[in-house]
């Protein structure tokens, strides 16, 4: 029977892609290891193997087709004495059927909330600029990517050193275009050595650079911390203010999708314990290229906490020549007033779709995006909490020590007359991250789990 | 321990000679103060004492240019007053008063001069080598013909940083020299316990760094070490290794009886191999200064190591406002580059 070849997934967070280019035709003989086509991923241009051997019966999807999703048929396979005519057998099999459904549909899908989509939010003006400034639409990735351009042409001191970030154009994709753009004495793939170029960036910035570090993720940058704590965040102090390490450390942090225990921590909590360090963690495309820019031209080591997953989610950012975010601002992303809901990060995501919910069901949510975790903009949230008198935080990291925490010790501290129940910390399980697809998915807080807590400090 | 070459014919001037006279002499004077003071309880914490060593920094600032750049560990009193920072604020800096080098905020061990191109005093150990390498990646992003000195120890030679600085010293070709200081014993523990080959200095081979091994007390073997190193930084050939065999008399940290070596063992040192009665010697016998010039060196010095001990004691603590201050800058520094 003929073989359907289905559009693969090719990275941990890969749901579509583009078909860019067939390498074969129809009717043409392939043998396990054969190129068969280019597919297209937010991250890289990715050949795609033949892995039976067989003859192209059919081409199903053309090239050039964009946002093919995975598992879906693009071309069939015929065995030795198939032909052609066989095809049929194939289409009018049930899965065939539910594959055509699901293209038919993929619109519609596209705007249902899926589990790593979020609903599509409307942000009220911002402060962060003018109003009627022409908005366009940008990745998270491509923010990021467009912030270091524009303050590596601003000052020739800043320059972007780590794991792949030249040739390879980024791991994740962020960096792409700079080698060619800044050449690679500013854009400098380092080797495999997280301590030693962590480091290294901190004696460059001592003598007179701005480095951005990126690390391939914040995971590895466990091998750094020492250099990241000790040398960058406290030098200043020790030196009685005679110098300090004017720089960024940059990179995904937090769950991906399905990576296991080892790469999927979020550190927030960690760096924002910290004097000395600053610690960004965008949500939105703006506010990263916002911040991006803001860190890099802040005198102090900053800590940018970027996240696998909004890498490729689309945002609205400002058309403007040049526009910075301070830091200690928090955006409030909708009014509400029946509960305040503080999260940031990819955090946002669960937040902004419970607050969706709750709205039908007649509750007022008010959320806040923090943007930075140090400085962290507690006036807003306090301001926030006295008048909506409840609280609920959300965020992806481990419970114990949380931002959640020591938010809700800051709120006991300084608005406790004011509330009419006691703060709900949503996070990340107290569990290393699992591996399976169920485990993971509870093992990160859930949309449901805000919903809840919202319900439970309303007494609904 | 290396023969003394150098003795036989010094190609240096007497006043060259009076010059490391005086400069390890008042390394030592001063360590002996800071020892004087610690037991009077006026500096705390962790003081780790350079006596025996001088010969090493010496040395080579005597072979570094205006401009050259240096990090080092928490055994940093020495490299601090070689290369001309006040003893003032160094000691005041032990006591932990306003008029120290970090207004009494760093300590012993965390102290920096913009000024004279010393980027401190680090107290984990081996974190300052990828720190000093990345002080010549500055210079070298920069262009301009500066050279670092990335100094550490035998102990620190073990950890896995400094390799990780040789390996990216060495492919993007950096002007940093690795000076370690081989006092042949990581705290507590001798060399031939700790670390797998006698011969640290060529652990640099396997990355194509070329490495020496040098008599540390004996400064005009260091400088003659220490300009060869530097030629060949400054005119762009990479890194390179100077292994820099020497000697601590005192213990790890104040509190370390030192119960790991023989009495016998750190008298022969001082006896035979001591740095300062060599150039001492070789002064007196070559006839390039008389027992009353050096008098009158040691006399100088003595001034100064006192008036610092005045001062680091005369000198106000910090105000409690600076708890609180150059915790984040508000504006980028100015650097020296």
């Amino acid at each position: 029977m003929p073989t359907e070849i289905l559009m693969p997934a090719l990275s941990p967070t890969m749901e579509e892609g583009t078909l860019a280019k067939w390498m074969v035709k129809e009717g043409d003989t392939v043998s396990s290891g054969d190129i068969l086509a280019e597919i297209e991923t937010d991250k890289a241009t990715m050949e795609f193997e033949a892995v039976d051997e067989g003859t192209i019966g059919k081409i199903l999807i053309e090239e050039g087709t964009e946002g093919v999703k995975v598992n879906t048929p693009i071309a069939v396979l015929l065995e030795e004495g198939e032909s052609a005519d066989d095809i049929g057998a194939v289409s009018a099999a049930p899965e065939a059927d539910k594959a055509e459904a699901d293209a038919e549909e993929a619109p519609a899908a596209a705007e249902a909330p899926a589990a790593s989509a979020p609903a599509e939010v409307k942000s009220k003006a911002s402060p962060d600029w003018p109003e009627g400034t022409e908005m366009r639409e940008q990745t998270v990735r491509e923010a990021l990517r467009d912030a270091m351009a524009e303050e590596m042409r601003a000052d020739t001191n800043v320059y972007v050193m780590g794991e792949e970030v030249a040739e390879y154009q980024g791991a994740y994709k962020v960096t792409q275009g700079l080698l060619d753009e800044f050449g690679p004495k500013r854009v400098v793939d380092t080797p495999i050595t997280e301590h030693g170029f962590a480091g290294l960036a901190v004696g460059a910035a001592f003598g007179g650079l701005k480095p951005i570090v990126e690390f391939m993720t914040f995971n590895f940058a466990m091998q750094a911390i020492d250099q990241i704590i000790n040398s960058a965040a406290k030098t200043l102090y020790m030196s009685g203010g005679q110098m300090g390490a004017p720089m960024v450390f940059r990179g995904p942090n937090g769950a991906a999708a399905r990576v296991g225990a080892q790469h999927s921590q979020d550190y927030a909590a960690w760096y924002a314990h910290i004097p000395g360090l600053k610690v960004v963690m965008p949500y939105s495309a703006a506010d990263a290229k916002g911040l991006l820019k803001q860190a890099i031209r802040d005198p102090n080591p900053v800590i940018f906490l970027e996240n696998e997953i909004l890498y490729g989610r689309s945002f609205e950012v400002p058309v403007l020549e040049d526009f910075t975010i301070p830091f200690g601002k928090a955006r409030i992303w909708r009014e509400g007033t029946d509960v305040t809901i503080v999260s940031f990060g990819i955090g946002m995501q669960y937040a902004l779709e419970a607050a969706d919910k709750l709205a039908d069901e007649g509750i007022s949510a008010e959320v806040i995006d923090l943007r930075t975790l140090r400085p962290i903009d507690y006036d807003t949230v306090l301001a926030s909490v006295m008048k909506t008198n409840r609280c609920v935080t959300v965020e992806e990291g481990f419970p114990v020590g949380s931002i959640g925490n020591h938010l809700s010790a800051t709120i006991m501290e300084r608005a406790f007359d004011y509330l009419d129940a006691p703060v709900i910390n949503c996070t990340g399980k107290d569990v290393p991250m699992p591996y399976a697809a169920n485990l993971e998915k509870h093992a990160l807080v859930t949309t449901d789990e805000v919903i809840a807590a919202v319900k439970k400090v309303t007494y609904r | 321990m290396a023969t003394r070459k150098s003795a036989a014919k010094p190609n240096v001037s007497a006043d060259e000679l009076k010059t490391y006279y005086h400069d390890m002499l008042l390394i030592r004077r001063f360590e002996e103060k800071a020892g004087q003071l610690y037991g009077m309880g006026l500096i705390g914490g962790f003081c780790h004492l350079y006596i025996g060593q001088e010969a090493v920094v010496v040395g080579l600032e005597a072979a570094a240019e205006e401009g050259d750049k240096r990090v080092t560990s928490y055994r940093d009193h020495g490299h601090m007053l070689a290369c001309g920072m006040d003893p003032n604020g160094v000691m005041a800096e032990l006591t932990g008063r306003e008029g120290g080098y970090s207004k009494g905020k760093g300590g012993s061990m965390h102290m920096f001069s913009k000024e004279k191109h010393f980027y401190g005093g680090h107290g984990i150990v081996g974190a300052q080598v990828p720190i000093g390498t990345g002080l010549a990646f500055a210079d070298k992003y920069l262009g301009n013909d500066r050279v670092s000195f990335a100094y550490f120890g035998d102990g620190a030679a073990n950890q896995g940083q400094v390799y990780e600085s040789f390996n990216m010293a060495a492919i993007w070709k950096l002007p940093v020299i690795f000076v370690i200081e081989n006092n042949q014993y990581a705290m507590g523990t001798a060399q031939k316990r700790s670390t797998s080959s006698a011969e640290i200095y060529k652990r640099g081979e396997p990355f194509g760094i070329p490495g020496q091994l040098v008599d540390g007390m004996d400064v005009l073997a260091v400088k003659e070490a220490g300009e060869k190193a530097v030629a060949h930084c400054r005119s762009g050939e990479g890194p390179y290794i100077l292994e820099v065999k020497t000697y601590r008399y005192r213990g790890h940290s104040m509190s370390d009886p030192a119960k790991y070596r023989t009495r016998e063992e750190v008298q022969n040192m001082r006896e035979k191999h001591d740095p300062i009665e060599h150039i001492r010697q070789m002064l007196i016998e070559g006839k390039h200064a008389t027992e009353d010039d050096l008098k009158e060196i040691d006399k100088t010095i003595k001034d100064i190591v006192n008036k610092s001990a005045d001062f680091a004691k005369e000198s106000p603590e910090p105000a409690l406002e600076e708890l609180w201050t150059d915790i984040y800058a508000d504006e980028i520094p100015q650097h020296n580059a």
